[in-house]
């Protein structure tokens, strides 16, 4: 056993750009992941954070094996899922579980919480101690609902409740590692910090492994212990989230940092702040060399041309770029 | 002085078969040339509502509205509320105008960019369809669209999203408003692209001399670009002050707890957050009382229980800073310190 939970090995992950209507032909790819590495210990939080079209769900998902990967490799627990069929993920994915962004969608409105927290155990033919409607009863319990609600349907609770199924749903099985997909971008500020709490809790009861995926960067800096950068497709910075926040390495971690509004005026006035020009390019046609230097303010000419290797800069934190800070 | 927009006692009710849903109540604020105000809340605390109502923009047969909101113009002050759908008509657009959360479904998906600007131009001033679109090209430069000449003949979903959002500012903008409602103009963009849009609206007020209400939610942003705050909870304003007022002695527990909820970026340590337990009410059946007590942590400490049976009023604490709660300042420092 290695003490990975999850290692992604030069993963890749391109979806064919059509065009057309029926008779559509594929016109290129998008380049959604492109070659990354990530390591999840166990019982560690790894953050994922890039703007949207970065590939950070992407990342996510392909994970869970929801979408196929191009090439590369996924090591779960010491086994290569990469070429898993849909039979043999079966008992993978009770080990792995994955939480959504979107608590209404996510959760089937025709069926009552009891039945949606159930179905893990009808579908891995599980049968957990107690019974199965003891067993719901008790996880409703652990994540901060009432047991009573049991027969309940989703459109009875509010955003954050719902949420609270989904994690009782994702850790029926007793997960290892749970993917997280922006879970608290969707709830108000007041409803957010319950949720971090409860998934914080939750980590230390279990020991569970995380790979949390967001846009928020206060949040990801709350609860994870390493941080990875995405931008286009590509890591560009992967450090514990201390260095990462306090010294970033990369221009582009440094721009994203100083463009998060601070909720304190005082710093929020006298700092520098970092405007990036432009939007993000078109991952089907990526910019050539490094994807960051159509905004970056210290390209160069070498980085139009050729691709920055990834390289340690410290213990634990690596970084693509030719001029780190 | 007298502000460019004053808002006093506004109530927004939406009738419903389940009962009146109090969305407003008794909101009061005002705002200023040049000032940047910032309307806080979470979803369904009647942020949003209490400016549709001055836009003018509910339904009159679904919604009863009371109150004032004074628009202090050069040629007089007008009441919006009381004045006709055709004198508020007028001026939006004009003295006024808003931007919204979703640009992309705010700008119309079958006209270019450049004509949906030049339609609002077109609607107050004279001049041919070449007018128009030299107004668009100029209001697209304006707020930083590259190449504007060609990108005037866009359509929205040829568009970024950062880009449709300065598209939206810009029409917003060609009519040189003095007021700018802004909904949540940021929510739906990544925090690159919002540190754009946020620094283009504070250039332009500058530049324009513009009163500006922002409605967020995102502290974050409100430290960043407002003069003012009103916190929203349950349908009313529960505290009214500077930025340094909210975010460095805030004087109600709903803004504490708010303030606490947030993890900070600049904090070296990670703690655990500090929560504000339950949920917030809803607007068919506020508590009696206090909207807050229910999630109060200090709500106990208040011996003659007044919280349960009267809504505290907004009473200065000191310089305009308005809050609406029973305990008073001194007794809330103690209560906090006590906790920390």
């Amino acid at each position: 056993m290695t003490d990975n939970i999850l290692e992604l090995r030069n993963l890749t992950k391109f979806f064919p750009a059509k065009e057309g209507g029926i008779f559509s032909k594929v016109k290129g790819e998008v380049r959604a992941v492109d070659g990354v590495n990530i390591t999840v210990a166990r019982g560690e939080t790894v953050g994922l954070v890039g703007e949207s079209g970065c590939g950070k769900t992407t990342v996510g998902r392909t994970v869970m094996k929801l979408y196929e990967p191009t090439s590369g490799e996924i090591i779960f627990d010491g086994e290569d899922i990469t070429h898993f069929s849909r039979k043999e993920m079966k008992h993978v994915r009770s080990k792995m579980q994955m939480i959504f962004q979107d608590p209404f969608s996510s959760l089937n409105p025709r069926h009552t919480v009891g039945s949606i927290i159930s179905s893990s155990y009808t579908i891995h033919g599980i049968d957990p101690e107690g019974g199965v409607e003891h067993a719901v009863r008790e996880l409703l319990q652990l994540v901060g609902l009432n047991p009573e609600h049991i027969n309940r349907f989703p459109h009875e609770f509010s955003g954050g409740q719902r949420q609270r199924i989904g994690i009782a749903r994702a850790l029926a099985l007793k997960p290892k590692l749970i993917v997280a997909d922006e879970p608290v971008s969707a709830l108000d500020v007041s409803i957010q910090a319950q949720v971090v709490n409860l998934l914080d809790d939750l980590q230390k009861e279990f020991g569970l492994s995380f790979l949390f995926v967001a846009h928020d960067l206060s949040i990801v800096q709350h609860i994870s212990d390493r941080v990875v950068v995405m931008y286009l497709g590509k890591v560009m910075e992967m450090a514990p989230t201390r260095e990462l926040f306090e010294n970033p390495r990369h221009p582009y971690t440094k721009a994203l940092l100083s463009a998060v509004p601070v909720a304190d005026p005082k710093i929020g006035r006298s700092r520098e702040r970092i405007i990036l020009q432009g939007d993000l390019p078109s991952p089907v046609n990526p910019p050539s060399g490094c994807v960051f230097n159509t905004r970056c303010w210290k390209a160069q000419d070498i980085c139009k041309v050729s691709v920055p290797a990834t390289i340690q800069i410290a213990p634990q934190q690596t970084v693509a770029c030719h001029f780190p800070e | 002085m007298s502000k460019f927009l004053e808002v006093t006692n506004l109530n927004v009710t939406f009738p419903t078969e389940d009962g009146d849903v109090h969305a407003s109540n008794e909101v009061t604020y005002s705002v200023g040339l040049g000032e940047t105000l910032a309307i806080v809340g979470e979803s369904g605390s009647g942020k949003s509502v209490s400016n549709l109502a001055v836009m003018g923009l509910h339904n009159p047969a679904r919604t009863k509205i009371t109150g004032s909101a004074i628009l202090n113009l050069p040629e007089g002050p007008v009441d919006l509320i009381s004045a006709s759908t055709e004198t508020v008509r007028r001026l939006r657009g004009k003295a006024m105008s808003m931007i919204f959360q979703d640009p992309m479904s705010a700008l119309h998906p079958f006209f270019s960019i450049g004509d949906q600007i030049a339609e609002a131009w077109h609607l107050y001033n004279k001049g041919s369809k070449q007018d128009g679109i030299k107004k668009a090209i100029e209001m697209l430069e304006l707020v930083g669209i590259p190449d504007p000449s060609s990108r005037v003949h866009d359509f929205p979903h040829q568009f970024s999203g950062g880009m449709r959002q300065r598209a939206m500012i810009a029409m917003a903008l060609v009519n040189n408003p003095s007021l700018l409602i802004a909904d949540e103009p940021t929510t739906a963009l990544d925090v690159t692209v919002q540190s754009q849009i946020l620094s283009l609206l504070k250039d332009l007020q500058r530049e324009l001399n513009m009163a500006i209400i922002l409605i967020t939610h995102d502290l974050g942003v409100v430290a960043e670009v407002a003069d003012r705050i009103c916190v929203m909870y349950g349908g009313r304003i529960v505290e009214d002050g500077t930025v340094d007022d909210i975010f460095y002695r805030p004087e109600h527990p709903y803004t504490l707890g708010l303030l606490n909820s947030v993890p900070r970026i600049s904090s070296g340590e990670s703690h655990r957050l500090r929560a504000i337990p339950g949920q917030p009410p809803s607007l068919i059946s506020l508590p009696s009382g206090c909207a807050f007590q229910p999630r109060c942590e200090y709500s106990s400490k208040v011996s003659s229980g007044a919280c349960n049976t009267s809504v505290p009023s907004l009473s200065d604490k000191g310089s305009g800073h308005l809050s609406r709660c029973h305990l008073d300042t001194v007794d809330l420092n103690n209560l906090v310190k006590d906790k920390a």
